[in-house]
């Protein structure tokens, strides 16, 4: 079974640098079966960076790259806050350098048409963009989009790949809000390892936008692994999930870099 | 620094390895965070006892410590109680072992007590101070905390059972702050206590290792947690639950792969010692 994982992180590891805290992530991955690894955002959570917080972060990230190349792929991470600076960083990053997708967190909802300009350039990019959502029983914070935020925003882009992170967290309503959005695609990663997640992943979009990710090294490999290897789906439908729809999300991207996996 | 060669090393290896295999020994694996009946909210695969006790077969277990979701939210913890004796006995006998459950905010508690061990011959109770709305700075924990002690049976305490952001708007429980425990069980070191689904930030802000205090590892999350928390906490007071079935079983099976684990500790992890 291939194994590529969307969602991991740089916070919460040993090491100072992102090629110590790379080198960790990569020693549990191995443990487990993990081929590839995404990673976005860089030493430190920053829910709101500043400009120049922005950069330092996808510097760190590009460090990790450097360090692992034929392991990570690299997200950029982009901000609703600053528009300017993240279309400079998606030119930096991605254009002009290694990185495959675009990263957005919790600085601004999505539905928000300020962020259409990101979204524009990145899909001439053939950057895959990841946008967290939560709906949390306690509240959102102020800038967490929720899954009808990210309809809302994949309504105005209908032909380019969006990936609901988190499916909400609270995955049953997440997945009745993007179920018939074409181009919302699910990820697995980043909450408890609830029993029935994929099979109704799966039931509700289909095999082929259903996502494997963790959150690592928030969340073990082992717990968000589980949610697939325990799944009662068959092995073809499992593989679709751990690698195949998200190595088919990513081609474009790598062909257009010259990445062989 | 590893590299794709090294990988396809290690994965060859783990492709090799049955490591999602039933048992990971002959003896079998010990599960002590088990429920059976229905969840209040949905419906969980394999929460029949059937399905609940084949599924666990299917991956090794061969004691499952098992309690029941009626007793979150059913006030007659006496019928719970049966039913779960019986439901246990009828379906797999040698598998599932009854956990009953006491709630010591109730009129005669003492009588469960009684009834769990002398009548359902219970080796093991399950508390749940987060749905049943008392703390462990209560005098009734305490009271209860004796008469377990008297009774010579060991207790579970469930700290915690979903996330608190996913939970029901109607039904918020937040867990359940273990910071007087070690207090208590200083002041009481005969009592046995199991502190089921404690995340590594409450171990680490509230407990500290005490030879009468048992933890499991199906809410513990981050890279390598077993082994990172081994650091600090030892091999023999910590077991092997999955909180199943709601979460994947597979979860806590995983955790003993992902961390590096001698063959001697995964068998210590997954046969506790509280019971004995």
């Amino acid at each position: 079974m291939r194994i590529w994982d969307l969602h991991c992180h740089l916070t919460g590891l040993p090491g100072l640098t992102p090629e110590e805290r790379a080198t960790h992530l990569l020693r549990y991955a191995d443990r487990v079966g993990i081929e590839r690894l995404c990673v976005y955002m860089g030493l430190r959570f920053l829910q709101n960076p500043t400009p120049e917080q922005l950069i330092q972060q996808n510097n760190e990230v590009l460090r990790a790259l450097a360090a692992f190349p034929d392991r990570l792929f690299g997200f950029v991470y982009l901000s609703a806050e600053h528009i300017e600076t993240s279309l400079a960083e998606l030119e930096r990053c991605v254009a002009h350098g290694p990185m495959v997708g675009v990263k957005l967190w919790v600085a601004g909802r999505c539905n928000n048409p300020l962020l259409d300009p990101l979204i524009a350039r990145a899909a001439e990019l053939k950057a895959l963009v990841f946008q967290h959502t939560w709906i949390k029983t306690g509240g959102n914070y102020p800038g967490e989009s929720t899954p009808d935020d990210l309809v809302a925003l994949a309504q105005r882009f209908p032909s380019v790949p969006l990936i609901c992170g988190h499916t909400g967290g609270n995955w049953r309503l997440g997945l009745r809000a993007i179920q018939h959005q074409p181009n919302l695609y699910a990820d697995l990663a980043g909450s408890d390892p609830t029993a029935g997640i994929t099979e109704a992943a799966v039931a509700a979009l289909g095999p082929d936008r259903v996502l494997y990710g963790s959150d690592a090294p928030g969340r073990s490999f082992s717990s968000q692994l589980a949610k697939v290897h325990g799944a009662d789906l068959p092995e073809p439908i499992k593989q679709k999930v751990f690698h195949t729809n998200l190595h088919r999300l990513l081609t474009p991207i790598l062909t257009a870099k010259g990445i062989k996996t | 620094m590893p590299t794709r060669r090294s990988f396809l090393t290690q994965a060859a290896a783990f492709t090799a390895a049955p490591l999602l295999s039933p048992a990971a020994s002959s003896s079998g694996i010990t599960d002590v965070n088990l429920h059976l009946h229905r969840w209040p909210h949905h419906r969980l695969p394999h929460d029949t006892p059937t399905a609940l006790a084949d599924h666990l077969r299917a991956k090794g277990v061969t004691q499952a410590w098992t309690g029941s979701f009626d007793a979150l939210l059913h006030t007659d913890l006496t019928a719970v109680n049966a039913r779960l004796a019986a439901d246990c006995a009828k379906t797999a006998p040698d598998l599932l072992l009854p956990i009953g459950t006491l709630n010591p905010t109730h009129p005669r508690w003492q009588d469960d007590l009684k009834r769990c061990q002398q009548t359902h011959g219970m080796k093991a109770l399950r508390l749940y101070p987060g749905f049943h709305r008392y703390t462990l700075a209560d005098p009734a924990f305490r009271h209860l905390l004796e008469a377990a002690i008297t009774a010579r049976i060991p207790l579970q305490i469930v700290s915690q059972l979903e996330d608190e952001r996913t939970q029901h708007p109607a039904l918020q429980t937040p867990a359940v702050d273990l910071k007087t425990l070690p207090a208590l069980l200083k002041d009481i070191p005969e009592a046995r206590i199991m502190v089921l689904n404690a995340s590594a930030t409450m171990i680490h802000t509230a407990l500290q290792p005490s030879p009468n205090l048992w933890l499991d590892i199906a809410k513990l999350e981050g890279c390598g947690v077993v082994e990172t928390l081994l650091q600090t906490w030892p091999i023999e007071q910590l077991a092997f639950g999955s909180n199943a079935p709601f979460f994947y079983w597979q979860a806590a099976k995983l955790k003993l792969q992902e961390s590096a684990l001698t063959p001697t500790q995964i068998h210590t992890l997954t046969h506790p010692t509280l019971l004995l």
